[in-house]
Parts: C-alpha cells; sequence; structure tokens
C-alpha cells in the first residue's frame, strides 16, 4: 500500500509541478527534430511567432522514438496543455487512440487525417505548390534536364515529386527529370552529405537545376549547388535566403500558419478537415529580394496563371497518393 | 594489472562505470544551466515512481535484453554481430506476416506463431553472413552491418510498395487483427483489480519472454554440450578444432540463434506495441544490445540488469524531455557516456579499481 501511495503522492507532485503550466498550449516534433531548416523548423517558427505576439508560453519535445508518440500526448494531456499540435504523419495512428481518452483537449494534427471529433487535421497540397515551383525550374534550365531530391522514399515526397514533374513537363514537354531519393531509413531527413553527392550526380547527368524536398538533407543540396553553380529549390521554410542568387525561390509550405493558427484559437478550437492549398495560402512559392533577379516577369506570368487555373479547378495537378501512380515520374 | 575479486569486476566495474558516467552528465547538465540534482529527481521519479513510468522502462527493456543475449550468444562464440539492427527488422517482417495472413483465435497461440515467425526471420538473416564468415572467410563484422542496410531497404521497399494499405501516407501495414494483440501490463493489472495501472504504457507479455529467454539461454551456454562447444570455439578456435568440433557448424549455429534472439525484439515492439509493423520500429536497439552486452559481461543475468538500466535511462530521458528544456541531443549524450564508460574505458575503470584493492591488500587466492 505504501507503494501506492508514493505513486500517487509523486503523481500529485508533478501535477502541481505541471499545474503552474495548464491551458498552455504544446507541440510536439517529429524525429527530424525542431532545428532541421525546414518542416519541424516551420512548426517551431510559427509556435515561436504566437509566443512572440501573445507572449504566452508553450511546452515542446523532440521524439526521439516511435514508442514515444503515445507518451508525449498523454503526459501534455494530462498536464493540461490545450491545445496539442503535432508536426507530422507519423502520430495519425497514437493519435486515434488518444483523442478517445482526453474529449476535452483540442489536437490538431499537420499531414494526415484523424476523425475524431477533438481533432483538426491539416493536410497540404504539396503537389500543386510543387507543379508551381516545376514550371519555373523547366523555364531556368538551359540543359533542359532538371532534378529532384527526395528524403526519404515515402509516399508524401513521391506526391511532391510527381507535382514537381507535372509541372516541368508542362512548361517544356522535352525536358527529363531525374529525381533520387536520399534514402530508405528516417536518417534521409538529416543527410546533408548525402544530399549534397546527389546533387554533383544529378549534376553529371546534365541537371542545372534541382528541387530538393528532403527536410535537413535539403541544406547540402542548396550547398552543392551554390557551389557548382547551379540554381536550386528550397522547400517548407523560405530558404531562398540561404544562398542568395543561387536558389531559385523555395516550395512554401505554411506548416508555420498551420500551428500559428492552432495557438491562437485556442482550446476549443474548431476541428474537423483542413486543407491548405494554392487557394488559401497553404502552399506557394516564395519571392523576395534574394531571388528577384532570378525570376523572369514572365516566368513569373506564367506560373501565376498556372496557379489561377488551378485554383479555379481549371487545372488539376495529379495526386500520387490519391492512386498511387505518377503519369510523369515513374519511381 | 592488479588482480580483483570476482564479485568486484562483475558488480563492483559497472557500478563505478554508471557513477563515473553519472557525474560527467551532471557537469554537462550544469554547463547549460539547468540543475542535475533536480534533473536526475525528473528521472527517477517519472520512472520508477510511475507505474506508466515502470511500463515505459520494462517495455524499453524488454527489446534490450533480446538485442544484448543476442550479442552475448555470439561474443561466447568469439563472433561480433552488430546486425542486431537488421535482424531485428526482419523479424518484424516475420511477425507481421504471420499476424496479417494468419487469422489467430486467441493471442496466446499467436504469440507462439509470432515468436517463430520472428525467430526464423531473424535467423535466416543471420545465416547468410554466417555462412560467409564459417565458409568463405568474409569478416561477420562487415557482412551483418552491411545487412543492416539491405534490412532496412527491404522493410522499406515491402512497405512502400507491397504492405501499406492503399492510400495511406504511413509507410506501415494495417493494423493487426484483435486476435493477436498481446495483453499489457495495464490489461494483466485489471484483472487483478489495478484499474488504471500502467496505463498506456507499452509494456506486454513478451516483457516474460524475454526472462524465459535469458534462462534459457543461461541454460544453453552453461549446461548443454552445443554450449560447451560454442564457449571452446569462441576461447580457441584451433583447440576447439583439435577437439572435433566443427568450427563451421558452430560459427553457424551460433549466429542463427543469436539472429533468431534479435529477431525476438519484434515480438515486443511490433506485435505488443505499435500493433502493425512501422518503419524504423528497432529504435537502434540492435546497436544499444551490443552496450548491453558489454556491460552484462555477455552472462544472461547481467544483460538482464543492464537492459533494465538501459530501460531507465531511455524513460528518464523522455522525462527531461517533457519537463526541462534540456535538448534531446544532450539526453543522446547521457546515454551515450554510460555507453562509454562501461564499453570502452572498461579497462580504465578496471585499473584503479585494482589499484585500491592492491591497496588493501588483496591477492588472487593461488
Amino acid at each position: 500500500m505504501s507503494f501506492m501511495k508514493s505513486i500517487l503522492g509523486s503523481a500529485a507532485a508533478l501535477a502541481l509541478t505541471a499545474g503552474a503550466a495548464a491551458a498552455d498550449p504544446a507541440i510536439i516534433f517529429d524525429l527530424g527534430g525542431k532545428f532541421d531548416k525546414s518542416f519541424n523548423e516551420a512548426a517551431f517558427s510559427g509556435a515561436q511567432r504566437w509566443a512572440e505576439e501573445t507572449g504566452g508560453s508553450f511546452r515542446e519535445i523532440e521524439l526521439q522514438n516511435e514508442a514515444q508518440r503515445e507518451q508525449a500526448l498523454r503526459r501534455f494531456a494530462e498536464a493540461g496543455s490545450n491545445p496539442i499540435v503535432m508536426a507530422g504523419f507519423a502520430f495519425a495512428s497514437a493519435l486515434g487512440e488518444v483523442a478517445k481518452d482526453y474529449p476535452d483537449t483540442s489536437f490538431v494534427i499537420i499531414d494526415m487525417v484523424v476523425g475524431e471529433p477533438n481533432v483538426r487535421s491539416v493536410v497540404f497540397n504539396e503537389h500543386e505548390g510543387s507543379y508551381l515551383v516545376g514550371m519555373m525550374a523547366a523555364m531556368a534550365s538551359k540543359s533542359n534536364t532538371v532534378g529532384f531530391i527526395g528524403g526519404m522514399d515515402i509516399p508524401l515526397i513521391r506526391r511532391f515529386a510527381c507535382g514537381y514533374a507535372q509541372g516541368v513537363k508542362a512548361a517544356n514537354p522535352d525536358a527529363t527529370v531525374v529525381a533520387n531519393m536520399t534514402g530508405t531509413t528516417p536518417a534521409a531527413w538529416n543527410d546533408p552529405v548525402k544530399g549534397s553527392e546527389l546533387t554533383k550526380a544529378q549534376i553529371s547527368q546534365g541537371a542545372d537545376v534541382v528541387y530538393a524536398a528532403a527536410g535537413g538533407t535539403g541544406v547540402g543540396v542548396l550547398q552543392t549547388a551554390a557551389d557548382e553553380g547551379i540554381l536550386s529549390i528550397g522547400v517548407d521554410s523560405n530558404q531562398n535566403y540561404l544562398h542568395p542568387g543561387k536558389v531559385l525561390t523555395s516550395m512554401m509550405k505554411r506548416v508555420d500558419n498551420a500551428v500559428y493558427n492552432a495557438f491562437k484559437d485556442g482550446p476549443g478550437l474548431e476541428t474537423g478537415f483542413n486543407v491548405m492549398g494554392l487557394a488559401n495560402g497553404g502552399v506557394g512559392y516564395a519571392m523576395d529580394e534574394n531571388n528577384a533577379e532570378l525570376v523572369s516577369a514572365d516566368m513569373k506570368a506564367m506560373v501565376d496563371g498556372a496557379s489561377m487555373k488551378i485554383q479555379s479547378g481549371e487545372l488539376k495537378v495529379h495526386d500520387y497518393m490519391s492512386d498511387e501512380s505518377c503519369p510523369a515520374l515513374s519511381f | 594489472m592488479k588482480p580483483i575479486p570476482g564479485w568486484a569486476d562483475v558488480i563492483l566495474i559497472p557500478l563505478v562505470s554508471v557513477v563515473l558516467a553519472a557525474l560527467c552528465a551532471a557537469v554537462l547538465v550544469l554547463a547549460i544551466d539547468e540543475n542535475p540534482v533536480e534533473a536526475m529527481k525528473l528521472m527517477i521519479d517519472g520512472t520508477l515512481f510511475r507505474s506508466a513510468g515502470w511500463g515505459f522502462m520494462l517495455y524499453y527493456t524488454t527489446n534490450f535484453i533480446f538485442t544484448g543475449l543476442a550479442v552475448s550468444i555470439a561474443f561466447h562464440a568469439a563472433l561480433f554481430n552488430i546486425g542486431g539492427e537488421g535482424q531485428a527488422m526482419l523479424g518484424g517482417l516475420g511477425v507481421a506476416l504471420v499476424c496479417l495472413f494468419i487469422p489467430w483465435p486467441h493471442w496466446t497461440l499467436a504469440i507462439i506463431g509470432a515468436s517463430v515467425g520472428a525467430m526464423v526471420f531473424g535467423a535466416i538473416w543471420a545465416a547468410i553472413p554466417a555462412y560467409l564468415q564459417a565458409k568463405r572467410g568474409s569478416h561477420i563484422v562487415i557482412t551483418t552491418i552491411m545487412f543492416n542496410f539491405i534490412a532496412a531497404a527491404l522493410l522499406n521497399y515491402l512497405l512502400v510498395n507491397t504492405l501499406k494499405p492503399v492510400g495511406s501516407m504511413d509507410p506501415a501495414t494495417a493494423s493487426f487483427p484483435a486476435g493477436t494483440h498481446l495483453p499489457t501490463f495495464q490489461d494483466m493489472a485489471a484483472l487483478v483489480g489495478f484499474d488504471g495501472m500502467f496505463r498506456g504504457s507499452p509494456a506486454n507479455v513478451s516483457f516474460f519472454l524475454a526472462i524465459i529467454a535469458c534462462v534459457a539461454l543461461w541454460a544453453l551456454i552453461w549446461r548443454t554440450r552445443l554450449g560447451y562447444q560454442i564457449r571452446a570455439l569462441g576461447h580457441s578456435p584451433s583447440a576447439a578444432q583439435y577437439a572435433g568440433i566443427s568450427p563451421a557448424k558452430i560459427i553457424v549455429v551460433t549466429m542463427l540463434i543469436s539472429g533468431g534472439l534479435a529477431g525476438m525484439m519484434a515480438v515486443n515492439t511490433t506485435q505488443g506495441e505499435a500493433e502493425r509493423l512501422i518503419l524504423n520500429f528497432t529504435e537502434g536497439a540492435g546497436f544499444l544490445g551490443i552496450a548491453v552486452a558489454l556491460m552484462g559481461r555477455s552472462h544472461p543475468f547481467g544483460v538482464f540488469l543492464a537492459a533494465l538500466l538501459f530501460g531507465f535511462l531511455f524513460q528518464g530521458g523522455a522525462e527531461l524531455g517533457f519537463w526541462t528544456s534540456i535538448p534531446r541531443e544532450l539526453i543522446l549524450v547521457i546515454q551515450a557516456l554510460v555507453i562509454l564508460f562501461v564499453g570502452a574505458l572498461d579497462n580504465m575503470v578496471r585499473m584503479m579499481v585494482g589499484q585500491v584493492f592492491g591497496l588493501i591488500g588483496y591477492k588472487e587466492a593461488a
């Protein structure tokens, strides 16, 4: 019995220490880590922006392994964090279990759909944004060969690749797309050296624009592209600033907005299915002073035209995830 | 080097190593302006004073027991199996195939089937490097580590292209049917009237399988003819051969056992926790098994204790992540310090301990 007591006692002590932070929002980063200069970092910057604007504070954790997904959700929910945002599709099955047990806590999952009444599912139309940067790549290329470097070979990244290839073919039907994946393990999200090697390999195959959709690996791709004097395209965050004048554009996936909105809406936020596409600014291409000289007026006109057509539904970009095949690229 | 008594070798040296590692870690924690005493308290409170903390610790422990035993048995034959990671991945594939494609009526049968699947697949993955070592002399360290990458690529290919349900984003199989779900500690506690104990923690009945494996391996190594042959080969291959033991046969058999044990880890993670096959479910436990085996002196009981320690470090590390701003890289460093002191700096500690025993006048009994 004394064992039980000490268990209860320490649980109460923990609840007290945690009580100070009750009703603060929480964010859980995926295995890539929050400073990946890409997906997780975008999520972090959204949370950071909320904290700066409101003066609030939030809990956060970077996961170390798969078993911690459910643990992190439960511990934060028990400590009273609300809402709880998780960055990454891999939380889906854990969230499906946990959401039922904490009906008063709001959860937000990015990149995946979980059908529970207290969950907001935010998904992005990456294929649409990738289509636009694909068109820009084809128009900027002089060799008629462009490259794609993905992170880990999973359906989500194939969706990026497929949208990109369609954009390339739309702008220049004769162009060749060279596509490589960095690896087959999660280490592929954070392997800039391999990203650099793949970039060199693609350059030797004639590519003069490469698009990196590879998390932290992309840092190596962009670096090598800048060193070798070809153009690159960043992903998720605006990465144009990394190598001014060498990065053609970045495919923006506004994960930061998704996190910011969730934190701002606070506990009891509106749940359900939330698609972030071109129309509501969820994806797009980045323009700033770093790439202003690289993007010509008719390049911009053509891409903006395509963007309008996609938004109106006149042009449909094939989504790899819908049938696991791609008309413009074979894997 | 000065002689030390046997009990000091088994208990004192690992203990001193762990304390040294903890001191080093404390200095690091101080250096980033966090309170090491507070951190230690969080780790202990969150792990040992919460039933769910125990549930997580024993879950990690189960993994480390299996992979630690896998490395241990190979050590006894002087083989260095660093392919535990890949063998565990294949074990997961075996578990998934058994659970998905055979309609199991009850978990008691399913766990037997899944264990057989895990062992067979893990053993097959170890068999190829074993054959190459035994017959072709290709070094087992090189081949097993290469097979880790092949296993990762194979698993990825199968999950992305064949086993994944259509339309799912997650590279994972469908969930296993309910007949294969193993009772967790939470279920078992509820059965005897402790509702809510171990809530949400992943430890399950496969922990008891791990304990059985410890006992069985002890019996195999020290109480059977095969165990004697394995140890003989490990001590001196030429003497073993002279005594009529076939090195090739023992190498292959040892590696089959080793691979099977590594594969068993998947029963815990794949059938017990995730209830579907996910990528990356091994989480480096295959590599950590090396540290566990080193620390446990390749003895099943030592492996059990070392696995408990690492289970504690993993769960305690998670607690640090939740409630402090200690970054996860530093948590990894703390875990690495333990491995460094226990594995690599073993002789340093041994020399220090030997000096102390020399000072108090200890002499080896002749």
